[in-house]
């Protein structure tokens, strides 16, 4: 197996996959590396069940087929070292490639704000509703009840009825008038509008009770979701009446969703904190250049402008790419990226605008109960954190060693966000300012057995033992 | 106030820094400790928490012992652990190496056996039958080094103990009457007495009054598993120290051994690098075959000062009267709390139950002035 590349791409989703088709075309030798089974990302995630169908997620995957990039799926990367060292795991053994470029196309995590019973089994978030459903045509559950902010929330409620279930109520944290206000965004991507008119179509149609404006304040439930209470919010988010309660068997809910930046964090790209583009992201040029000589991101990474964009940025990550080895001429290069980044910037304008619906805020923390459940790999409650706060910790490294608040396996992907607004609301400090916890490798939990595969002790180079 | 504001300023809130702060507060002292991160985040809060006279330098034991001591008193604050623990050799020459290492360290008072296999099968039954020889000493444990922070900020808090976080020094300058002006963003804070206690930082913080002391530093990279199946119930080790690991109660694997990472040059940051956490885990898995279904959730360094000798600075400052140096001292989890009281009754102007290590040794006299005192 080829191990030495001119460009690495990390991840196979919208962005990444056309800068790899874009490195190949331009001559370079590209390697892409993905966690899943196939390309698509999340926006496109391949069914595991059934035959291809037609649409953006099987020409991504063509492309890259046909692009001449080598492509490896089911890679779990560990670990990347300037220079760029990528260390991954497959399901049997370790790998390791090197490329003098790197383009991280690593895509986004979800959100979510804990509320009450939102760790019962049946509660997932919304994004993950959607990979069970495209990938495994999976519903959540018979019943579902669909809640939080942002585009996902029509589309999953919308993928339910289509699929034959039924959401039992649709709760949206913004109001009409705030969906409103983002008409004029909206409107420049015809397309994508209609797209989300079919789909509140589809909602109206089924009769889908919706509630604006509104929250989940609690899941119900003995050992799983069997319903949940709302209330009304007022215009800051507070808790203004509550409604009523809802019976079903399964939650989705989701606040957003926030860019991946593990990888250029620990490569020590900098980053800024952008609220309206899903909190901390990875600062690039308009090539696609970060701080870090020749890393380069693309795609949600960079703040989240969604899957229409992301192509646009992947290929112009790429030109860089090829531009800065010296394989493409300078002056070509301005020409293609000038085109490509005016697409660019017309096509972010509906995500960005859909992703400014779901900014990171302290709203919502007023339904965070004390004995809640904030960092779920430990079982660190919300008292605990603000504990912590009382007790001196001024960071959120500092809450972590004093609670184990994200020393779990998600590796703080679940409660950063959300440790870091309640730190900002009790040292009364914008969020803007709360640093993010300190990134450790490995990027994602990785076996040992694959990680070390055979070694005979004689192999172990051992230093000198320390001074007696 | 002719003499500062302070009795005593203390650079530094790692274990030692905090822990003299503490010595001479309840001496009576008013005392100020700036810290330029977060109490206990450095060294102190990073480490792999191991408590074990195995891995102490022979001349350190005493120290040692009280230090351990001391861990033991904090009890459940600082998640301190009494297990036992097993040093192991895998080959004839290590096993020589432990031999020799041992009866030393055992000489110099720590309870220290020798145990053969079926020992070893009995204590703990999860490790590779490869040992060619072993040695067991009941007192060993590990504490939880994540706690330092809490654990110190609340001792400091009760003892009124003035400290800030996020406050680095950038400046000091010695003033006429024989204290100390130290310079933190914008203040300017006055103390009688000053205590360098900055870890890594000390070649740094003693240069800011002229002393130039080389001070090593390394990166030594620590891992940790996700919660697993019960593996281990004592603390294990390797003949050559390049190893540590401990099963916490919580069933997560702590592993670490002195590998070195690197050092960031422009983020100053400790980064770990594949080619020395590898043979790390290696190392590990060879000794407890079941660590291989475990997975590898975190890893991370730790910066560890040294001086030529490895012995620790734990004096004056060479050159003046009412400055001091504490820091530079190998097993410095272990030992620190103890060493930081000795040296906080040196600043209280009592004799130290036990002689702390004058950095006065390491000036190159050669070179030095004609014994003129800065600062007196």
């Amino acid at each position: 197996m080829e191990t030495e590349f001119d460009v690495i791409v990390i991840g196979a989703g919208p962005a990444g996959a056309a800068a790899a088709v874009e490195a190949a075309a331009r001559g370079l030798k590209v390697l892409v590396v993905d966690e899943n089974a196939a390309g698509g990302g999340q926006v496109y995630r391949a069914s595991a069940i059934g035959k291809e169908e037609k649409g953006p997620g099987k020409d991504l995957r063509r492309a890259l087929a046909e692009s001449g990039a080598t492509v490896v799926f089911n890679r779990r990367c560990w670990l990347i070292e300037p220079g760029f060292r990528v260390h991954c795991t497959a399901p049997d053994r370790n790998e390791l490639y090197h490329a003098p470029a790197l383009i991280v196309a690593a895509g986004a995590r979800e959100r979510v704000v804990p509320v009450p019973g939102w760790t019962l089994p049946g509660v997932i978030g919304l994004a993950a509703a959607t990979a069970l459903i495209k990938a495994q045509k999976v519903l959540p559950g018979r019943r579902v009840v669909v809640a939080g902010r942002g585009p996902l929330l029509p589309y999953v409620a919308y993928m339910i009825v289509k699929n034959g279930g039924e959401v039992a109520a649709l709760i949206d944290r913004n109001g009409p008038q705030d969906w409103l206000s983002k008409s004029l965004d909206v409107a420049a991507r015809p397309g994508l509008a209609l797209e989300g008119a079919g789909w509140i179509a589809a909602l109206i149609r089924a009769r889908v009770p919706s509630y604006f404006r509104s929250a989940v304040s609690r899941v119900r439930g003995d050992g799983e979701a069997e319903g949940v209470d709302i209330v009304g919010l007022d215009k800051n988010g507070n808790v203004r009446t509550q409604t009523k309660s809802i019976g079903c068997d399964a939650v989705c809910m989701g606040d957003g969703l926030a860019p991946s930046v593990e990888i250029t964090q620990l490569l020590k790209a900098d980053h800024v904190f952008d609220a309206v583009q899903g909190g901390w992201r990875v600062t690039a040029d308009p090539w696609g250049r970060t701080s870090t000589a020749n890393l380069y991101a693309c795609g949600d990474g960079t703040g989240i402008k969604g899957a229409a964009a992301a192509p646009f940025a992947g290929r112009i990550a790429a030109i860089a790419a090829a531009s800065d080895l010296g394989r493409l001429s300078k002056k070509d290069a301005e020409k293609a990226i000038a085109s490509l980044s005016r697409q660019h910037d017309r096509a972010s304008r509906f995500g960005a605008a859909m992703t400014a619906l779901t900014a990171p805020d302290v709203r919502g923390l007023s339904l965070i109960g004390e004995d809640t459940v904030v960092c779920r790999c430990e079982g660190v409650t919300r008292r605990d954190i603000v504990s912590a706060v009382q007790r001196g910790a001024q960071s959120v490294n500092a809450i972590k060693s004093a609670t184990r608040c994200g020393m779990g396996p998600c590796g703080a992907r679940m409660c950063g966000d959300v440790t870091a607004a309640l730190l900002s609301a009790e040292m009364n400090k914008p969020l803007a300012e709360i640093a993010p916890m300190t990134p450790r490798p490995p990027l994602k939990p990785v076996n040992l057995e694959p990680m070390m595969a055979e070694f005979s002790y004689s192999d172990i180079p051992m230093p000198e033992p320390a001074p007696l | 106030m002719t003499a500062g504001d302070y009795d005593l300023i203390v650079v530094g809130g790692g274990i030692m820094g905090a822990s003299a702060a503490l010595r001479a507060s309840h001496g009576g002292m008013r005392v100020k400790l700036l810290e330029a991160l977060e109490i206990g985040s450095g060294a102190s809060g990073v480490n792999a928490g191991t408590l074990s006279l195995q891995i102490k330098r022979v001349k350190l034991m005493p120290y040692a012992l009280a230090g351990h001591a001391l861990w033991e008193r904090a009890g459940d604050a600082v998640g301190y652990r009494r297990t036992g623990g097993l040093t192991l050799a895998f080959t004839d020459q290590e096993a020589e190496l432990l031999e020799h290492r041992m009866t030393l360290k055992k000489e110099a008072g720590a309870p220290i056996d020798f145990v053969g296999k079926n020992f070893i099968r009995e204590k703990a039954p999860a490790l590779t039958d490869a040992v060619v020889a072993a040695s067991w000493c009941e007192s060993d444990g590990y504490a939880n080094s994540s706690l330092t922070g809490v654990y110190y900020r609340a001792l400091l808090r009760e003892a009124g103990v003035d400290y800030s976080e996020f406050s680095p020094v950038t400046g000091i300058d010695p003033s006429r009457d024989g204290g100390f002006s130290v310079q933190t963003g914008s203040a300017r804070i006055a103390g009688k007495r000053l205590l360098l206690a900055s870890g890594f930082g000390l070649q740094e913080t003693m240069a800011m009054l002229g002393v130039d002391i080389p001070v090593r530093v390394r990166i030594n990279t620590v891992s940790v598993t996700e919660r697993g199946p019960k593996l281990l119930d004592c603390i294990v080790g390797h003949a050559t120290g390049l190893l540590t690991m401990k099963q916490k109660t919580n069933g997560t694997v702590l592993i670490g051994g002195g590998w070195q990472g690197v050092r960031d040059a422009e983020t100053g940051r400790g980064e770990v690098r594949a080619d020395t956490l590898n043979p790390n885990l290696q190392l590990a898995q060879y000794a407890a075959p079941g660590l291989s279904s475990f997975r590898l959730v975190r890893t991370w360094t730790g910066f560890e000062a040294n001086v030529s000798d490895f012995y620790p600075l734990a004096g004056r400052l060479p050159g003046y009267d009412n400055a001091f140096v504490l820091g530079c001292v190998r097993g410095g989890y272990t030992i620190g709390p103890y060493i930081g009281q000795l040296m906080g009754d040196l600043i209280l102007g009592r004799v130290p139950e036990k002689p702390l290590f004058d950095p006065e040794r390491l000036i190159d006299t050669t070179y030095a002035t004609s014994g003129e005192r800065l600062g007196t």
